[in-house]
């Protein structure tokens, strides 16, 4: 059993008169890849988006419970979200690559953060494509728009710019739902080695995807946590009878 | 049928005018070949209209004005200082300049109050208050501009008078009417802009850990900035235009402005002031003051379009 990175304590998240999450308990493992996933409005994004509080961009928005990130709570009043966001980095499901250079796309977070030194932004955008296996196909070009590469290597363009502010936790909403099936198994080898590294939260639609990368599992419905275990048990051994309707295809 | 008319591209039509014919007992209500073509035909004419009268008008311009630009020759035209029309002396330079400054000085403070304000409305109110002051700001663009005029020439060409000398018609006081004037043209076009940036942007760059004015600096302004070029550029097509409310605020002399608190005469208040009793050369030589006018206003309609097409270079 490895080291508890992110707890997750009753959380209710309302949306106006809408509550869209019921007391979510969740544990998540340092270096382990866990999958949320779940038909969809059933909360699996909006569970995603309370652990770098991006859910508080949406007017109308109450979250209650508390989560814990490194057995430091991250709903307190006093807690840098700036500072929490730069620890907890995101990835999309539309590959929101910013309109400018591949270069200028990855040193965005770095410059942000107070690096002005060229050399090490240089250094830091090479690192961070490397180990976003994007490096060997864009080497060449790193000043060309970042808008001209195809789907996959934006994706992993975005993760380039996430890993480049060294987060240690990386959230992925749908990542792969844009993309065809090739790109898709690269993104998959992808979380996998980057997974030794860092602690990985991923919605997905796609349960095969889910069993093929996911460590746990938490399958989600009408705002509730109705299962969290293990990948492998989840889907051979499921406990909960809406779990094995869900994953046997019945609904969703 | 009826429906496969309402949903007929041209194409469309004809092919399920053709299958009529191959059917034994089909029998034809209407005939939706001609209706289609009926109406391409008055979208044709309508378009060609315009078109037409905008071509008409060009040459009629450039037609009345050019042989007065031999005359005179093309260097003298546009750089003699001179405009005399009693004595045959027909230079512009001093309107040219009159037109150009006054039109700079009013971008000088409109564009950034402008961008600032189209920042504040799409980003920082709420949308609801946002929603309330963009629509307020329409409606300035919408006031007559004899209204602006008037609104000038009763307050701020006496402010001027009193607080910092002169006789009040001045470029300043263009300047500040102009700016008004082409405000709501900045401000609209830039938040429209600044709106339409999808919003994976913002919050890409939130989750990265930068702050609103941060994620606004570095990601929604650079990726609004075609649309805040061609805002400015509009503005200021409008600004070099604009004619009625910069004759009755500044003054109107046929100099080289010596400061802000001189008067000016710009090539639009040139046309107006003159061509009410202008004929022959004299009013040929205002003909050739629009051409002028008419060349500054395409290529800052260029300038626009290289602009966009810059933008789209990097957008999604």
């Amino acid at each position: 059993m490895s080291q508890l990175k992110l707890k997750s304590e009753n959380i209710k998240v309302f949306y106006k008169d809408f509550q869209a999450l019921y007391d979510v308990n969740m544990d998540i493992e340092e270096n382990r890849v866990t999958a949320l996933i779940g038909p969809s409005g059933c909360g699996k994004s909006t569970f995603l988006r309370t652990i770098n509080r991006l859910n508080e961009l949406i007017e109308g928005t109450r979250t209650e419970g508390q989560i814990y990130l490194d057995e430091r709570p991250i709903y307190e009043k006093d807690r840098d979200v700036v500072e929490l966001r730069k620890k907890v980095g995101m990835v999309f499901q539309k590959p929101s690559v910013f309109p400018m250079s591949i270069y200028e796309n990855v040193a965005y977070g770095p410059r942000i953060h107070g690096i002005k030194d060229r050399n090490r932004l240089s250094e830091i955008v090479e690192r961070s494509l490397k180990a976003a296996n994007l490096w060997n196909e864009i080497s060449d070009r790193l000043n060309s728009p970042a808008a001209r590469l195809s789907g996959g290597q934006q994706q992993r363009l975005v993760i380039a710019r996430v890993l480049a502010v060294e987060p240690e936790v990386i959230l992925m909403d749908e990542p792969a739902s844009a993309l065809d099936p090739i790109s898709t198994s690269r993104l998959e080898d992808l979380i996998a080695e980057l997974k030794k590294n860092y602690t990985i939260v991923i919605v997905t639609h796609n349960m095969q995807q889910a069993a093929r990368i996911s460590d746990y599992t938490g399958f989600f419905l009408n705002g509730q946590l109705v299962e969290f275990s293990c990948t492998d048990e989840l889907f051979v051994n499921p406990r909960d009878k809406r779990t094995e309707d869900y994953i046997t295809g019945r609904f969703g | 049928m009826g429906k496969l008319i309402v949903n007929g591209l041209s194409a469309g039509a004809v092919k399920v005018n053709s299958e009529e014919k191959n059917r034994p007992h089909g029998r034809q209500r209407f005939q939706p070949l001609n209706i289609e073509r009926g109406i391409e035909f008055l979208l044709k004419l309508s378009a060609a209209t315009a078109i037409l009268a905008i071509i008409l008008i060009t040459i009629f311009i450039f037609a009345r004005g050019i042989p007065l630009i031999f005359k005179t020759g093309l260097i003298d035209f546009i750089f003699n200082l001179k405009w005399s029309p009693t004595h045959g002396s027909y230079g512009i330079a001093a309107m040219l300049v009159g037109s150009l400054v006054v039109t700079l000085s009013s971008l000088i403070w409109a564009v950034p109050l402008g961008i600032s304000g189209a920042i504040f409305m799409a980003e920082i109110a709420p949308p609801r208050i946002g929603n309330m002051l963009g629509r307020m700001v329409e409606l300035l663009a919408g006031i007559p501009s004899v209204v602006f005029g008037f609104f000038g020439l009763i307050v701020i060409v006496p402010f001027i008078r009193t607080h910092l000398g002169g006789n009040g018609m001045s470029v300043l006081a263009g300047a500040i009417i102009l700016g008004i004037m082409i405000l709501p043209t900045i401000i609209s076009i830039s938040r429209d802009s600044i709106l339409s940036v999808p919003a994976e942007y913002k919050e890409g760059s939130l989750a990265l850990g930068a702050t609103h004015m941060q994620s606004i600096k570095g990601v929604i302004l650079p990726a609004a900035r075609s649309g805040i070029i061609t805002a400015i550029i509009l503005g200021m097509g409008r600004a070099i235009g604009e004619t009625m409310a910069v004759v009755m605020v500044t003054g109107n002399s046929t100099m080289i402005p010596g400061s802000i608190l001189s008067p000016v005469r710009t090539m639009t208040s040139n046309i107006v002031l003159e061509m009410g009793y202008a004929s022959g050369d004299h009013q040929a030589a205002l003909f050739a003051t629009g051409a002028v006018l008419f060349i500054f206003i395409v290529i800052l309609n260029l300038v626009v379009n290289i602009s966009i097409k810059a933008g789209k270079n990097y957008a999604n």
